[in-house]
């Protein structure tokens, strides 16, 4: 079973939360998929009785899954460190989703403010889910700030294109065997999620690939199958691809017709 | 007292936090405040005095990703 920060969750399919078509399809889509741990976000909440973040956070408790709190949107180490303080005043969780965007047009994470929030938070007792670059000295430094988990993203947020740098993955994980890695962001197709799978990661976390899918409940399903068969695969041990043909069936005993 | 809640100037009577969020109907126990990029707790809220030109924000949760 993979644990996080101490904590046994029974999925390996992290989704976000953001998107769907109505929250009745959310929540569906979660049931579909099995996930044991939903992204949430903070906003400003509306003035007036209005409570439309009680609403949604109801619906989350229905569900009965860990929640991992995000910093989605802010730009600076400052505006991290203060949100991911907010989130946990409110939802009593040490786990935060470490977000510092760098650069608007990609969502690229900032490495240097990442570490530099990284190190702040892991020092007052927060549990960082650090969203970052498929870097390796980047790794390193946010292990050396106190993360015990990695979040390289696959491909920009939202972009479906799937892992651009299989070899950049396969690095992290090689270098860093007994970190839980779970790549977040990037992943447009079942396909996608096993192949990091099948690299030997951890979990995925995707949102979009789900909520704006033609049919989202049945895309989680299928993501959940795709992560599983994935997982499965790698712990089958897969064979290496090779450049020549190799026979299946044996020649022993092959009749000869001359 | 002018204060800026996320980020639109109100006029209030209020004095404390606390008071500020009953005068302006922010409702339900799912939020999370701070003043001039400080937290500010749930539990310290009752006890939090407000000054002139303040800048408070109010979070909620809300869906992300």
């Amino acid at each position: 079973m993979l644990s996080l920060y101490g904590k046994d969750v029974t999925s390996r399919f992290l989704l976000g939360t953001a998107q769907y078509p109505s929250p009745q399809i959310l929540s569906d889509a979660a049931k579909a998929g099995e996930v044991d741990i939903l992204t949430v976000s903070l906003r400003r909440e509306s003035a007036g009785g209005q409570q439309s973040g009680q609403k949604f956070w109801s619906l989350i408790q229905d569900l009965g899954v860990h929640v991992l709190p995000n910093t989605a949107g802010c730009h600076s180490a400052r505006d991290a460190i203060l949100t991911a303080k907010m989130a946990r005043d409110l939802f009593k969780t040490n786990w935060i989703k470490l977000e510092v965007i760098g650069n608007s047009d990609t969502l690229q994470p900032d490495p240097f403010q990442l570490v530099e929030a990284a190190a702040e938070l892991c020092a007052d007792g927060f549990e960082v889910f650090p969203y970052m670059t498929d870097d390796l000295v980047l790794a390193e430094r946010l292990l050396e700030a106190g993360c015990q988990v990695l979040m390289p993203w696959c491909a920009p947020i939202g972009s479906a294109a799937g892992p651009l740098n299989p070899t950049a993955l396969r690095t992290l994980r090689g270098y860093f065997p007994g970190i839980p890695l779970i790549v977040d962001a990037g992943l447009g197709r079942p396909s996608h999620a096993t192949t990091v799978m099948e690299l030997g990661y951890d979990a995925v976390l995707l949102n979009t690939a789900v909520a704006k899918a033609g049919d989202p409940v049945s895309m989680a399903r299928a993501f959940r199958n795709a992560i599983e068969a994935g997982r499965e695969g790698y712990l089958a041990g897969m064979l290496e691809p090779r450049d020549f043909a190799t026979p299946s069936t044996p020649l022993i005993g092959q009749a000869v017709f001359s | 007292m002018k204060l800026i809640v996320n980020g639109e100037e109100q006029t209030v009577r209020a004095e404390t936090l606390i008071d500020l969020l009953a005068e302006l109907e922010f409702e339900g126990e799912w939020l999370a405040t701070a003043v001039n990029n400080d937290l500010v707790a749930a539990e310290e809220r009752v006890g939090f005095r407000l000054t002139d030109g303040d800048r408070i924000e109010v979070l909620a949760p809300m869906q992300g990703g």
